[in-house]
C-alpha cells in the first residue's frame, strides 16, 4: 500500500486529509501517482492540474515528481508552505 | 547543540534566550529572531490564525535546516521554536535563536535559519477575519530571500 497525505488548502477541498491506495506496477513514481489521482477528474483533475503549484514529499522529505516510489512509502501532497 | 520545539503552547521568549546564555560564560553573542501575529494583513483585521503542520516531516525538515546552518557557521547553540494550532494576535509564532562566540556569525546564522524555515518547513497558515477564513499563500519575497543563501 502506499499511504497518501492532503494537507491545509488541499486537504479542505478535497475534503480528505489522506487515504491509501495499493502498490502497482504502473505506479513507479510520485508524478505517477499524481496522475492517477487527476484521473478521478472533478475537483481533482482541476487541484492536481499541471499548471497548480502543488508541493510532494516522500516518507517526509521534498519530492519532484521523478521521485521514485514503491510499497509501504508515504507520499503527501501540500500547497507551498507559509510558516514562520 | 540543535534544539527544534513543535507546539501548541505559548513559550516564554526570556526564558528560552537565558536558557541559551547562563552558565556557559564561551558565548559572546545571542541573535534571537521572534515572529508575531498581527491584527492586520494586506488590509484586513485578523481575529485569529490556526496553523498547520506536516507532524514528523516539520520536525525533520527543521532539523535539517539547523543542521546546514551548523555547516555554514561557527555556532555554539541554535533553538527553533514554532507553534502549531490556534493563534491570536500578538502571539509569538516562532523563535530561532542561535549563539557563538562573536556576533557575525550568529547574525547570519539566524537571517539564513527563519528564510529556510519560511519556504522549507511544511507550516501552513489560514487566517480567520471579519471577511471570513483564507489560507495564506506564498510569498514571491520570501522565496527571494531563501535564494539568496543558495550556494554558487
Amino acid at each position: 500500500m502506499i499511504k497518501i497525505l492532503y494537507f491545509a488548502r488541499l486537504r479542505e477541498q478535497l475534503g480528505t486529509a489522506g487515504e491509501e491506495l495499493p502498490a502497482a506496477a504502473e505506479l513507479t513514481t510520485v508524478g505517477d501517482l499524481m496522475a492517477l489521482l487527476r484521473g478521478r477528474g472533478g475537483i481533482w483533475s482541476e487541484l492536481l492540474a499541471e499548471g497548480e503549484t502543488i508541493l510532494a514529499a516522500l516518507n517526509q522529505e521534498m519530492a519532484r515528481p521523478e521521485t521514485p516510489i514503491k510499497d509501504g512509502d508515504e507520499v503527501a501532497f501540500f500547497p507551498p508552505v507559509t510558516g514562520g | 547543540m540543535i534544539d527544534v520545539r513543535v507546539q501548541t503552547e505559548p513559550f516564554d521568549i526570556a526564558a528560552e534566550q537565558e536558557d541559551l546564555w547562563r552558565r556557559r560564560p564561551q558565548v559572546g553573542a545571542l541573535v534571537t529572531f521572534v515572529g508575531l501575529m498581527r491584527d492586520m494583513n494586506q488590509g484586513e483585521r485578523v481575529s485569529r490564525m490556526i496553523l498547520e503542520h506536516y507532524p514528523g516531516m516539520t520536525e525533520k525538515a527543521l532539523i535539517a535546516i539547523a543542521e546546514e546552518a551548523g555547516r555554514r557557521w561557527d555556532l555554539q547553540g541554535i533553538r527553533v521554536l514554532h507553534r502549531v494550532g490556534a493563534l491570536r494576535p500578538q502571539d509569538p509564532i516562532v523563535l530561532v535563536a542561535v549563539t557563538g562566540t562573536h556576533r557575525s556569525e550568529a547574525f547570519r546564522a539566524c537571517e539564513f535559519l527563519i528564510d529556510y524555515l519560511k519556504t522549507h518547513a511544511p507550516f501552513w497558515k489560514k487566517e480567520i477575519t471579519d471577511q471570513g477564513e483564507h489560507w495564506l499563500d506564498s510569498r514571491t519575497s520570501d522565496a527571494t530571500a531563501a535564494r539568496r543563501w543558495e550556494q554558487a
